[in-house]
């Protein structure tokens, strides 16, 4: 059994299937593209762009798949397709990295846009690009992979969509994207680091700008750890639940 | 704790040491699965041999799906093993997927997918090489009388067309055994005809067919053996033969002849008292035995009488009659509960 041949084929049916369609491609590409322009027209500074460039790609990130993924799984497990690859001689960590490696791609591709835009507007040639691009590959994880633990809490599409929201919106606010984490109620202030983005964002931010609040051999490991934990985790419930 | 399971009580029940298991493809011993504290799956015990159409015959809820979904890696069992080519593979059934096929009893294939898209991506998944993938792709289109419809998505599938596919989709890695979970329940009466006809081929092919199924019709059509289970628990497995062996409870013949005299059946009564002998009308005779019935000396006695006999033929007890005997269950509730599935 060749499962390398497995896992090109699961994850390029999901990238053509899914991923890779125009609303997709017009939403990943519109999305971040009106964000950065909506704060340029309002700042119509450089400086303000290279502050707000971190939080636009963490978000065109998260926004790009983790509910992506939680609907696509739904949507399979409701049609029962899923059963398919279920009954497929491969390992079950396998399949999901297959499953979860084409909203990884995506995120990412998500993430490319706003910089691609950003650097017409100002000039990004002091920015730490390793650390950028690790961070990117990161946050891609830990969003899919919360998109896959969603994807094992619910039963209908809708409720996928309804449970990301769940998580997404809240960390818009309480991942320091667009305010600081050091203006928030101090009891809110450790909501924000169990939150991954947090830690995603502020490498992000140090990259791009110096700003960041963490060192990077902090917000490193444990973004690693969180993407690592909920992979796990999902691994663990789906043999628990879809495996009966 | 375990329980022991009513095996087959007719044919006398083989030995169930692993040994004596040699001519067995798949051989399930004991397996229990509760849902929630309700047994599904009570005990069952069966044995599927090399080359056979082993069929699973029960009305809804009786546990078919669930004892597929054991044996195939969709589901875990609370108790009991599960053996493929006498290779214990209980606690590791992706060891098993390889050679196992599975069409479920609602098509599970891609929407987006054209037929020979989903065809290919489906071996892929059991790391077939793509040349390969692609030449069986195109050849189980032309089994299946899918050629012309390969290009087209499958949502544009009829319901027929999709079963098919859904059955191409599960023997394109040429598994030793097949799982067809209610194959034609749902389609039209010419699918169902055609899918039948591939399932035969199929297995003349030498694929080993595990078949689940509401229709008594298609079980009697079928298969080779047929094991009746309901409420969890196997209460028979036999050939056909054997079932209806065990319930034939006389032995009955029906003559038809050219013309009758008026004496016949007097006449018959009075030199065979063994039988009871009816005359259906001017055309037929109704011989009933509590044992054999001897053709010869009868036909002997009819030409000596000048009666010409243009078919004898022995009546058997329909599988419908064995399975209302044996379970205890109306075929009517299966007919219903049928109709309901296809609503």
């Amino acid at each position: 059994m060749n499962a390398r041949i497995a896992f090109w084929n699961i994850l390029r049916k999901d990238m053509t299937t899914y991923y890779l369609k125009p609303p997709n491609i017009s939403w990943g590409l519109i999305f971040p593209f009106a964000w950065m322009l909506m704060f340029y027209l309002r700042s119509r500074t450089a400086l303000d762009i290279r502050a707000l460039l971190p939080g636009v790609v963490a978000m065109s990130i998260l926004f790009g798949t983790t509910s992506m993924l939680a609907v696509t799984i739904t949507f399979e497990r409701r049609s029962r397709s899923f059963e398919r690859l279920l009954l497929a001689p491969i390992d079950l960590s396998l399949l999901m990295l297959a499953k979860t490696g084409g909203a990884v791609v995506f995120g990412m591709i998500n993430a490319v846009v706003p910089i691609l835009v950003g650097s017409f507007l100002t000039d990004l040639s002091a920015v730490g690009w390793p650390a950028v691009i690790g961070s990117i590959f990161l946050i891609a994880c830990t969003s899919t992979f919360l998109g896959l633990f969603i994807s094992v809490a619910v039963h209908e599409v809708f409720e996928a969509q309804t449970f990301s929201n769940f998580f997404r919106f809240p960390m818009l606010f309480l991942c320091g994207l667009f305010f600081p984490i050091a203006a928030l109620p101090i009891f809110i202030r450790p909501l924000s680091y169990i939150l991954p983005l947090t830690y995603g964002a502020d490498i992000l931010k140090q990259a791009i700008n110096g700003e960041g609040v963490l060192p990077l051999w902090v917000s490193f490991p444990v973004l690693f750890f969180f993407a690592a934990g909920l992979f796990a985790f999902s691994l663990y419930n789906i043999r628990r639940k879809w495996v009966l | 704790m375990k329980r022991a399971t009513p095996r087959a009580e007719s044919p006398p029940p083989a030995p169930r040491s692993r040994t004596d298991n040699s001519g067995e493809l798949l051989t399930a011993e004991d397996l229990v699965k509760r849902f929630e504290g309700v047994t599904a799956v009570d005990g069952v015990s069966f044995g599927v041999r090399r080359g056979e159409i082993f069929g699973f015959l029960g009305p809804n809820g009786a546990g078919k799906t669930t004892t597929i979904n054991l044996l195939t890696g969709l589901a875990r069992s609370d108790a009991g093993s599960m053996y493929l080519r006498g290779e214990d593979y209980t606690s590791n059934q992706k060891k098993a997927q390889a050679i196992i096929g599975v069409v479920p009893d609602e098509s599970n294939l891609y929407d987006e997918l054209d037929g020979f898209e989903n065809l290919t991506f489906c071996a892929a998944l059991y790391g077939t090489p793509r040349r390969k993938r692609e030449r069986r792709a195109n050849e189980l289109l032309e089994q299946f009388g899918l050629t012309q419809a390969g290009k087209r998505p499958f949502k544009a599938y009829s319901k027929g067309m999709k079963r098919k596919l859904t059955i191409a989709a599960g023997i394109i890695h040429e598994p030793q055994i097949l799982f067809l979970d209610e194959p034609t329940t749902g389609i039209d009466v010419m699918s169902a005809r055609q899918i039948r006809a591939l399932i035969g081929d199929l297995n003349h092919e030498g694929t080993t067919i595990f078949l689940t199924t509401h229709y008594i019709e298609e079980a009697e059509r079928l298969c080779h053996r047929i094991a009746f289970i309901v409420d969890g628990r196997i209460i028979r497995i036999g050939s056909l033969e054997e079932l209806m062996r065990e319930h034939q409870r006389e032995t009955v013949l029906q003559l038809a002849i050219a013309e009758a005299p008026d004496e016949l059946v007097p006449s018959l009564r009075e030199r065979f008292p063994a039988y009871s002998i009816q005359g259906r009308d001017e055309r037929g005779l109704r011989v009933v035995s509590d044992g054999e019935i001897e053709l010869l000396p009868l036909l002997e006695f009819l030409a000596r009488d000048g009666v010409t006999v243009t078919e004898a033929r022995l009546i058997r007890p329909s599988l419908e009659e064995v399975f209302v005997r044996v379970t205890g269950i109306e075929s009517e509730r299966m007919r219903q509960e049928r109709e309901g599935k296809k609503k």
